[in-house]
């Protein structure tokens, strides 16, 4: 029988993680230690019965209770120095991270490449290069969790989440849901597999991907009747129908009917597909139909991707 | 409801008895404003996120009926004051036509506030009676939490009058007690449900 | 020598001991019928109706718990389906939230006790406080309307859109359920806290109270302030699953993380309402074994205070991954690192009383002793959650179900089993066998640890909790830990044994069997109706044993009989 003591470290950050936590151990142990062992010793030595000195016991001593209060909290203060820093590094990925979308839903993990790969349960990633997962739940709350890899993101219905990892080894890890969600919550998992750059080229390749994300969200924009609105090519109209561009939204302020100002993200683009009237672009009128009832969140994807291919003028 | 005058064998005087449910009715109110504060929790949360989509919903409340209950609550909050003073000085009787003002003007409230949801029913931004013109998203859940903060009000005000009505009947010997016990639990009570609409109204109808 | 005859030992008779006079002038003579229990409005009577009523559910919980066990020794689904497993995690969680743990202590004891150690006749509010009992047991039927329904299964946590939207369980019910227990929780701290503050006899300053006092009004405290708001959280729910409007759910329009905002806003703190009347009862427990005063009386006492108020501002690290801002989970991190320190110096206030103090090893302590112990632990686990890398890779696995079990089974209930023994002879006016409340001590921590030390590394393996199925590399250490459950389970039942054996066994005990201060002890046991012939007066700060210890004549008959073990 496996012995399995101790979860595998399938990236340097997993490895951080763990001395944290052996580090952080080491100091509660000291913290505690002296319970432990003066528990005993004041047990068998003043136990009734044992003739010893009583007298001039201390009721208090306000140094004592203040230093004990104190220097185990800066101590501890070290450490949440330390993995604040650690933490805030994990929620802010490289610029050259590779994006891939995640749908979670009741009861199965679905992701899509930007090269248009799609896979169920299954994840394909190379060796040593930034990943950063886009993540979105077609119905309740889920949990993306790798284990090896020690992260772990809530997934919500409606919004998107991110989590960012560089695998270090090549092999095969876990892919578990961690937020209870239903029937099939234990159920819910599968196989993160991490390749070499070549493995993972030769799969990219023989996966079945005729078309990029982007272009599958074109095909998407032209069927459901985009264009009539928000022009051919995106470019927005001055027709009776006016619709704003959508070239080089992406990351761009977008100033809002109510004043403020937000960045054409994920998000934004996510909810004025969704919902449009939740945040309306100024000078335009709230007449975008809603496709919260017409499109599926992995569609949403494929549409953020087209939109952000257009930022650049180029169509993958 | 406490026996007015007869000492509980737990406290030493009638005067620890009168000091504790008075105290014991504070720590009470306050499990109500907590109640409310989930609510108003809500409804910041709603303001913060959706600005804009709030500020319509607001304005388009009917703010002059929502004024005039708000003057018609102070109004009977003043009237259930003088009311406990009348207890205290000893004029049951009169105290007993101030309850029946103060139970008529939080009636009126009751009135005001349904004729208040008959128009909005007309108006069509009811969810789901009549949803004709509500704007969806921020513009539902505004009037979600309109209809649950009101609602959940009015059923206060309900109790409210109807431990002023208990001062009438059956408890009446309870505004003959000149230390005003129950007729001073049931004014904090009264007095609370008002200064719980007079947060509601601001940030429900006077939001910009 | 062999002490399980009962004979060779003095606190258990061979034959039956008929009624003693103390007991039949006491509260348990006032009336035998069903009638007289039914309506009374005696707090000791109402505290011996909460014991019950607990005692029931803490079994239906328990047996909620066994099925999970049971199922878990093989990685498969052999004993339940997924959808029956996940009923029983989440009864098991609301049984054991909100009709054992948050009552136990502070509705049995709490109510027992607080009249009689302030020196008080009953409590302030008598019929509310049976009020609070029969809302208690119409949410405990409810509950049990659940189950009959076919169950519910959205964990004790409701988390929306799955509660509202999706479960198609008794999720309605299960509100109710919930929903009526909370104003059960309410009255009962209404009273308390009135009571501490109107009803303390002459003398009986805020600085003589005993810390079982002050722990119970923190706790009251967080009753009051903490409740109101999961009140107003469910109706928000139950509106949504029943009537449609979208609060919680995306899809109509809410956001599911103001739920969860608002859920842990009441329950983190109710954790607080689960530890801090144990941390009142280890005090009473380890300064009456070492016959010592406590150590640094006021900071013991103000950091119950401390840990009721900082205990409402770290809601948030129950939601480090859950999508909230980073920001605001640094903030909830720190602020969860500063509630920790009140805890340590409880514990570490308790280790320096049991210095130079005059300590004998019996039953009440070994289960004080095991709440510190296991306590420990559990709450240094909980400083590791704190740290944010460490949460990310732990949270929602088994690391956490390990973490809150050390402190609310490993210390929580041993404090209960601690005081069910020290109090037992006032409750009662009968004594024990000590010898099997020693076992049962050990028995219960071993067995404990046994079962949720395992968890730990589980948690860290990358086992998630509300796991069915499971991956199979994790069987060993599910098996230890579910072999572990039926040694705490044997642990747990040993005690209702030999105390129920003692009702009739057990020699009388006296007003004061253990030589302990606190008024409660100078009534006689049982107490009569109203407590106290006379109103105390008190003089004296709170554990003003003698200094230097017991001495030979002020050994408690039974200790001096047990000489010889």
């Amino acid at each position: 029988m496996n012995l399995y003591l101790w979860p595998t470290q399938a990236s340097h950050y997993a490895g951080q993680v763990d001395w944290l936590i052996g580090g952080f151990g080491l100091l509660v142990i000291a913290l505690a230690a002296p319970v432990f062992i003066l528990s005993g010793i004041y047990l068998i030595r003043f136990r009734h019965g044992r003739q010893v000195d009583r007298g001039n016991a201390e009721r208090g001593n306000a140094w004592l209770e203040t230093s004990w209060a104190l220097i185990p909290f800066v101590l501890v203060l070290g450490f949440y120095v330390v993995s604040t820093k650690m933490f805030f590094e994990q929620q802010s990925p490289p610029d050259n991270a590779l994006t891939i979308n995640v749908v979670a839903k009741q009861w199965m993990w679905k992701f899509q490449h930007a090269g248009g790969q799609a896979e169920i349960n299954e994840l394909h990633v190379p060796v040593g290069q930034p990943i950063r997962l886009v993540m979105t739940s077609q119905d309740v709350i889920h949990s993306l969790y790798l284990p090896e890899l020690r992260i772990k993101q809530d997934v919500l219905p409606g919004r998107y989440t991110q989590e960012w990892f560089t695998a270090s080894d090549t092999g095969r890890f876990a892919i578990r849901c961690a937020e209870y969600c239903g029937t099939d919550h234990s159920v819910m998992g599968g196989q993160i597999v991490v390749q070499t750059p070549a493995d993972f080229a030769r799969w990219q390749a023989q996966a079945g991907a005729d078309k990029s994300l982007a272009q599958r969200g074109h095909e998407l924009f032209d069927r459901l009747g985009c264009a009539g609105c928000h022009g051919g090519n995106a470019q927005g109209q001055d027709a009776a129908v006016r619709a704003p561009p959508l070239i080089g939204l992406y990351g761009r302020p977008v100033p809002l009917a109510d004043g403020s100002i937000v960045t054409g993200d994920d998000q934004y683009i996510h909810d004025s597909i969704m919902l449009p009237n939740k945040q309306v672009a100024a000078g335009y009128k709230p007449i975008m139909p809603p496709f919260g009832n017409v499109l599926n969140e992995e569609q949403v994807a494929q549409l953020g991707a087209f939109i952000r291919s257009l930022g650049t003028g180029e169509d993958k | 409801m406490t026996e007015v005058r007869r000492l509980q064998p737990q406290f030493p005087t009638l005067e620890r008895q009168r000091d504790a449910d008075h105290f014991g009715m504070l720590i009470f109110l306050s499990t109500e404003v907590l109640i409310f504060g989930g609510l108003f929790v809500a409804l910041f949360v709603l303001r913060a996120q959706h600005s804009a989509e709030y500020a319509k919903s607001s304005m388009e409340m009917h703010y002059w009926l929502g004024g005039i209950n708000t003057a018609v609550l102070l109004t009977s909050s003043a009237i259930v004051a003088l009311m406990v003073e009348a207890v205290k000085s000893g004029s049951a009787r009169l105290a007993k036509w101030l309850l029946l003002a103060a139970i008529a003007l939080g009636l009126a409230f009751v009135a005001i506030k349904f004729t208040e949801y008959a128009l909005e029913y007309r108006d069509g931004v009811v969810p789901l009676l009549s949803p004709a013109h509500l704007r969806p998203g921020a513009g539902t859940l505004f009037m979600d939490l309109y209809f649950v903060a009101t609602g959940l009000h009015a059923l206060h005000v309900f109790g409210g009058m109807t431990l002023l009505a208990c001062l009438i009947w059956p408890f009446g010997r309870a505004r003959r007690d000149t230390s005003a016990v129950f007729a001073g639990n049931a004014a904090l009570y009264w007095h609370l449900v008002d200064v719980i609409w007079i947060f509601l109204y601001p940030t429900l109808y006077l939001a910009r | 020598m062999t002490e399980a005859l009962s004979h060779m030992n003095p606190r258990v008779s061979q034959e039956a001991i008929p009624d003693t006079a103390e007991e039949r002038r006491s509260y348990l003579a006032e009336g035998h019928s069903l009638k007289s229990w039914l309506t009374t409005t005696d707090h000791k009577r109402i505290a011996i109706l909460y014991l019950l009523s607990i005692t029931f559910f803490f079994a239906c919980g328990g047996v909620a718990a066994a099925l999970i066990r049971l199922d878990l020794l093989t990685p498969a689904p052999d004993l339940m389906t997924n959808d029956g497993y996940n009923r029983a995690f989440s009864l098991h969680g609301i049984i054991m939230v909100w009709f054992f743990l948050i009552p136990s202590i502070p509705t049995t004891f709490g109510n027992f006790l607080l009249p009689l150690m302030i020196g008080a006749k009953d409590l302030a509010f008598p019929r509310l406080n049976l009020a609070s009992w029969y809302i208690f047991v119409f949410g405990g039927l409810a509950t049990l309307a659940t189950v009959v329904l076919g169950g519910v299964d959205t964990g004790w946590t409701f988390y929306t859109p799955f509660s509202s939207t999706y479960s198609n369980g008794a999720v309605f019910m299960a509100i109710v359920a919930v929903f009526i227990s909370g104003f059960s929780s309410i009255l009962t701290g209404i009273n308390f806290i009135v009571t501490v503050h109107k009803l303390r006899c002459p003398g009986m300053t805020w600085g003589r109270l005993p810390l079982f006092v002050w722990s119970h009004y923190a706790t009251a405290i967080i009753f009051v302030l903490a409740t109101p708001v999961l009140t107003i959280t469910l109706v928000l729910v139950a509106l949504e699953r029943v009537v449609g409007i979208g609060i919680f759910d995306p899809h109509l329009g809410g956001d599911p993380l103001l739920f969860q905002h608002l859920f842990w806003f009441y329950s983190h703190p109710a954790v607080y309402i689960m530890v801090l009347p144990a941390m009142g009862v280890v005090s009473e427990l380890i300064t009456n074994a070492a016959h010592k005063q406590i150590f640094g009386y006021w900071f013991v006492a103000g950091s119950a205070i401390a840990i009721a108020v900082i205990g409402f501002m770290v809601w948030g690290h129950h939601m480090f991954v859950s999508g909230q801002s980073p920001y605001a989970s640094a903030i909830f991190s720190f602020l969860s690192i500063v509630v920790a320190v009140p805890s340590a110096i409880k514990v570490y206030n308790w280790t320096a009383t049991l210095h130079k103090g005059d300590i004998v090893i019996d039953g009440p302590l070994l289960y004080a002793l095991g709440f510190i112990g296991l306590f420990t632990v559990g709450g240094l686990t909980g400083l590791m959650l704190t740290m944010l890398p460490i949460d990310v890779h732990v949270t929602d696995t088994y690391f956490v179900v390990a973490h809150f079990h050390f402190i609310m089974v490993g210390g929580s209930v041993s404090a209960f089993f601690g005081a069910l023994h020290f109090w037992w002879p006032k409750i009662t006016g009968r004594l024990y066998n000590d010898k099997w409340a020693r076992i049962s001590a050990l028995l219960i921590f071993f067995g404990f640890v046994m079962t949720f030390g395992p968890q730990f590394l589980l948690g860290y393996e990358g086992m998630p909790r509300r796991y069915h199925v499971y991956p199979a590399v994790f069987q060993p250490l599910n098996v230890m830990s579910s072999v572990g459950a039926s040694v705490l389970a044997v642990g747990y039942l040993f005690p209702l044994l030999y105390l129920m054996w003692s009702l009739r066994y057990g020699k009388p005990a006296g007003p004061n069997p253990w030589g302990a201060t606190g008024l409660e002890w100078t009534t006689p046991s049982p107490p009569p109706k109203h407590n106290f012939e006379t109103v105390p007066v008190v003089d004296k700060q709170a554990y003003c044993y003698p200094v230097g210890g017991r001495g030979e004549q002020s050994r408690p008959r039974t200790q001096q009989a047990e000489a010889g073990e």
